[in-house]
């Protein structure tokens, strides 16, 4: 009797500690979070009239966003910008972990020198990529004795922008596959050898298969980065560059509209949109990694 | 002879595995040497044809220059004040709600614990018009509180630090409790000390994610003085579009405290970003 009273006492006080502990963060993602979610997909349904001020317009910011050329440009950038960087990016990511495993010295400072560029803001390394691409006096067109406006010719901008995110994005990718890979036994690939089993046999039967969860993980963050990709476009391509339809993403058409224009209900309208798209491309690869991902290990 | 032949395609494998490292690395070091060559250059020089690859003398002119168009010490004081403002908040409240949701049991624990997982699935974007709106509401932009306002709770800190306290054996809280700790000297006294590597990795991913950040910096300072250096930068490069020499010795001086501080921690920072990695 006297047991159960104190142990519900307990209890109680128990519950008191984790209300008062998590209270902060609950608090808080309700005022930053919960609330401003909801205020944005309010604003999607209406016209900013400036100062705060807000007009119910129904579905009309989504109808004019479905009939505008630039939005479905944009839709079609961002795609494209994840085509292009994620397989690449993955594959060479993986190759630079394949090759970090190896029994090699040195190893520390290779992989110091390949994270460097996630340490450094992308405001400040896209600068030098743009004096490398620059159309008249960068160091790449000099090496290529070519003439490519690299961030003005609407054809190369985006393969431009892609290369910097490859490399902006290799290391980082490279060190968390290189600790799936630093998982795998050894004495898989012993037992292979033994069977006569050689190199590339080896990456299909073991390798692949072993890292796959990890590549699954890497794979995803990578695509939801992607596609939500902004601040590496907008220091590569300003908005006053003609090239810019060319390039420009989901997030920097929303950040046009929304605080460059101020129309505020169609950039809403555009960040819904993106959740959209977030949440089938997440569907859909929580559908096809079964087809690939290997989770008996 | 057979052996001899393994072990000459084993030699040549590992030559290659040099090489290709080498190039990638190469590569992956050449923007930020050419930065730094390019900095030292006069205009012309910088534009001359075929291109030298070395300045013709050392120079701090187009510092000078920068740090003279743009307000570096404010940038540098306003970035430094945003991150430790940012990591406090991420460690402390993110502790003290990891751990309640991890070891502790209370009544609405799974529903509070599902906001925590929506926001973090959610892109920060879809968030930013109220914010921004509700910092203009109060007159408070274009200050440090603007900068950090977004960043005062981290739900990713919150999984994050769960995760390692669900990794703590529960015998451990239960011996403090049998000493006659209550439930906040059990939390800050026994089991946040041996949080100690977690914490760190949260740090680390909080500054680097913070002076990273470019959206929210630009909407919400607009005032030269207090914005980031990555905001800051991002004003330099209108102002000097062609001038590559100063706009290298900007970037320079915007990236050289975080990349310091990299070569110092390296292990620290490579580990802790790798560790809150799926993110």
């Amino acid at each position: 009797m006297n047991k159960s009273i104190k142990l519900s006492l307990t209890a109680r006080q128990e519950e008191h500690w984790g209300w008062i502990m998590v209270a902060p963060t609950i608090i808080g993602l309700i005022v930053l979070n919960l609330w401003p979610f909801i205020q944005t997909l309010y604003t999607s349904f209406c016209e900013h009239l400036g100062f705060g001020h807000y007009k119910f317009i129904g579905l009309q910011n989504y109808i004019e966003m479905f009939q505008n050329a630039e939005f479905w440009r944009a839709t079609w950038n961002t795609v494209l910008f994840c085509i292009l960087t994620v397989p690449l990016g993955l594959f060479l990511s993986l190759l630079v972990a394949m090759l970090l495993n190896a029994k090699i010295k040195g190893k520390g400072i290779f992989r110091t020198i390949f994270f460097l560029p996630m340490v450094c803001a992308p405001a400040a390394v896209t600068m030098v990529w743009r004096w490398i691409f620059n159309g008249e006096y960068g160091i790449l067109n000099q090496l290529l004795g070519a003439h490519v406006g690299w961030i003005t010719d609407p054809n190369f901008v985006m393969i431009s922008c892609a290369i910097v995110a490859i490399w902006s994005n290799i290391g980082y990718d490279a060190v968390l596959l290189l600790a799936g890979l630093q998982n795998i036994s050894k004495s898989y690939y012993e037992a292979a050898s033994i069977d006569g089993a050689g190199k590339v046999r080896q990456f299909f039967s073991i390798t692949l298969p072993m890292v796959s969860p990890t590549l699954f993980v890497v794979m995803i963050m990578r695509l939801m980065a992607s596609i939500k990709v902004y601040d590496l476009i907008y220091m590569m391509v300003e908005d006053t560059n003609p090239a810019v339809t060319s390039v420009q993403s989901l997030m920097y058409l929303f950040y046009r509209e929304s605080f460059v224009a101020g129309s505020r209900g169609s950039g809403s309208a555009i960040v819904i949109w993106t959740v959209v798209l977030i949440g089938l491309v997440t569907i859909i690869q929580f559908v096809g990694q079964k087809k690939w991902v290997n989770y008996d290990v | 002879m057979k052996r001899s032949s393994l072990e000459q395609s084993k030699k040549i494998t590992i030559i290659l595995t040099y090489v290709v490292l080498i190039l990638g690395a190469v590569i992956m070091i050449f923007p930020f040497v050419w930065m730094l060559l390019t900095s030292s250059k006069t205009v012309p020089e910088s534009m001359q044809i075929p291109p030298t690859i070395f300045p013709a003398q050392l120079m701090l002119d187009n510092f000078k220059e920068a740090v003279a168009s743009l307000p570096f010490a404010n940038l540098y004081l306003n970035t430094t004040l945003m991150i430790v403002f940012r990591v406090l908040c991420a460690v402390v409240f993110s502790s003290m709600a990891g751990y309640a949701f991890a070891k502790l049991q209370f009544r609405g624990k799974n529903i509070l614990f599902a906001v925590v997982l929506v926001q973090m699935s959610l892109p920060s974007q879809i968030f930013i018009i109220p914010q921004y709106q509700m910092v203009a509401k109060m007159g408070l932009a274009n200050t440090i509180f603007a900068l950090v306002f977004p960043g005062i709770v981290s739900a990713f800190g919150v999984f994050f630090l769960r995760q390692t306290y669900l990794g703590i054996p529960n015998e451990i809280a239960e011996a403090a409790y049998l000493d006659g700790c209550n439930q906040w000297q059990t939390f800050t006294k026994v089991m946040f000390p041996l949080t100690g590597t977690s914490v760190a990795a949260l740090t680390v991913f909080t500054a680097v994610f913070a002076y990273s950040d470019l959206m929210w910096p630009l909407v919400v300072n607009s005032d030269l003085k207090m914005m980031t250096l990555s905001s800051g930068l991002a004003t330099l490069r209108g102002q000097f579009s062609t001038n590559f020499p100063v706009l290298m010795a900007g970037s320079l001086l915007a990236m050289l405290p975080m990349v310091i501080l990299y070569l110092i921690f390296q292990r620290q920072f490579i580990e802790g970003i790798a560790s809150t990695g799926g993110k």
